[in-house]
């Protein structure tokens, strides 16, 4: 019987599971990998230096009026619109570019200053500064030898 | 991690005629392909790629669309979330509709490719006019 059987999961399946799972304890619920995916919203990538906290996006048609970014606590909300742009449309053949307001929050790792973000649009690309606050830092501790 | 981000961003489909040769992930971008009266509207989602790096191709009714688009990040950048890859565009169609291919024009402005394809005029619809007697 076909339907009886139950095949094991796949390894990447399982993989994939961890790592929404430990990006979950990161970001917070609702932002793990998969989330993002399912709503259709813009994804990002958020990498880290040791003064700032760096988050890309890919926005391609968003003109730097139609963000709107805001720091809240631990909280880093970007709302982009993207507005239709053909006109007369007899029909459409393909349709793959979703218009209209995406909002996404991610829940910072590290402490930043929230008044000293900055955020650059290049070619549909969106990328935002977040430099850490002075106590989320690395510091070099000196080992003195008495 | 590398395969997650090809659920957001699909990867471009190999085509077989044409072997590519810079290494890296190849992307395919979202496209709108919208018929109005006197031309086919093509809208591409090329995000990162210089207007310089956009070549389009229009030949025996097959429109080829490739992007270049440098890294931003090092290999070595230890990412916190990675959601997409970052690679070039490519993406081919066939074009059934009969076109002037001389006078394709193409615009580029925030990451998005617009690609104009006037009709022939054999293809416009026309209005016959009926004159009475």
């Amino acid at each position: 019987m076909v339907f009886g059987y139950r095949t094991p999961r796949h390894p990447f399946d399982q993989f994939r599971d961890e790592v929404d799972r430990l990006w979950t304890g990161v970001f917070g619920p609702g932002d793990g990998l998969r989330m993002g995916a399912l709503r259709n919203q813009p994804a990002a990538n958020v990498w880290e230096r040791d003064d700032a906290l760096l988050v890309e996006m890919e926005v391609p048609g968003v003109k730097s009026d139609q963000v709107d970014l805001s720091v809240v606590g631990d909280e880093l909300s970007i709302k982009v619109t993207r507005p239709e742009v053909a006109e007369n449309v007899i029909a459409y053949h393909r349709r793959e570019r979703s218009t209209g307001s995406f909002t996404r929050v991610l829940r910072l790792p590290v402490e930043v200053d929230a008044g000293r973000v900055e955020a650059e649009l290049h070619d549909g690309v969106l990328t935002i500064t977040l430099p850490k606050a002075e106590a989320a830092k690395p510091r070099k501790i000196e080992v003195t030898s008495a | 991690m590398n395969q997650e981000a090809t659920l957001t961003k699909p990867a471009a489909e190999q085509s077989e005629s044409a072997e590519r040769t810079r290494s890296g992930r190849c992307y395919r971008p979202s496209v709108d392909i919208v018929e109005q009266a006197d031309e086919l509207l093509v809208l591409a989602d090329v995000p990162g790629a210089k207007g310089d790096a956009i070549d389009v191709k229009f030949e025996d009714g097959t429109l080829e669309i490739r992007a270049e688009v440098a890294q931003r990040q090092g290999d070595e950048q230890g990412y916190l979330l990675r959601e997409y890859g970052v690679g070039d565009f490519y993406r081919s169609f066939r074009i059934s509709e009969t076109i002037d291919a001389s006078r394709i024009s193409a615009e580029y402005a925030d990451g998005v490719l617009t690609l104009h394809l006037p009709k022939s005029e054999a293809a416009k619809p026309r209005k016959i006019t009926v004159s009475a007697k």
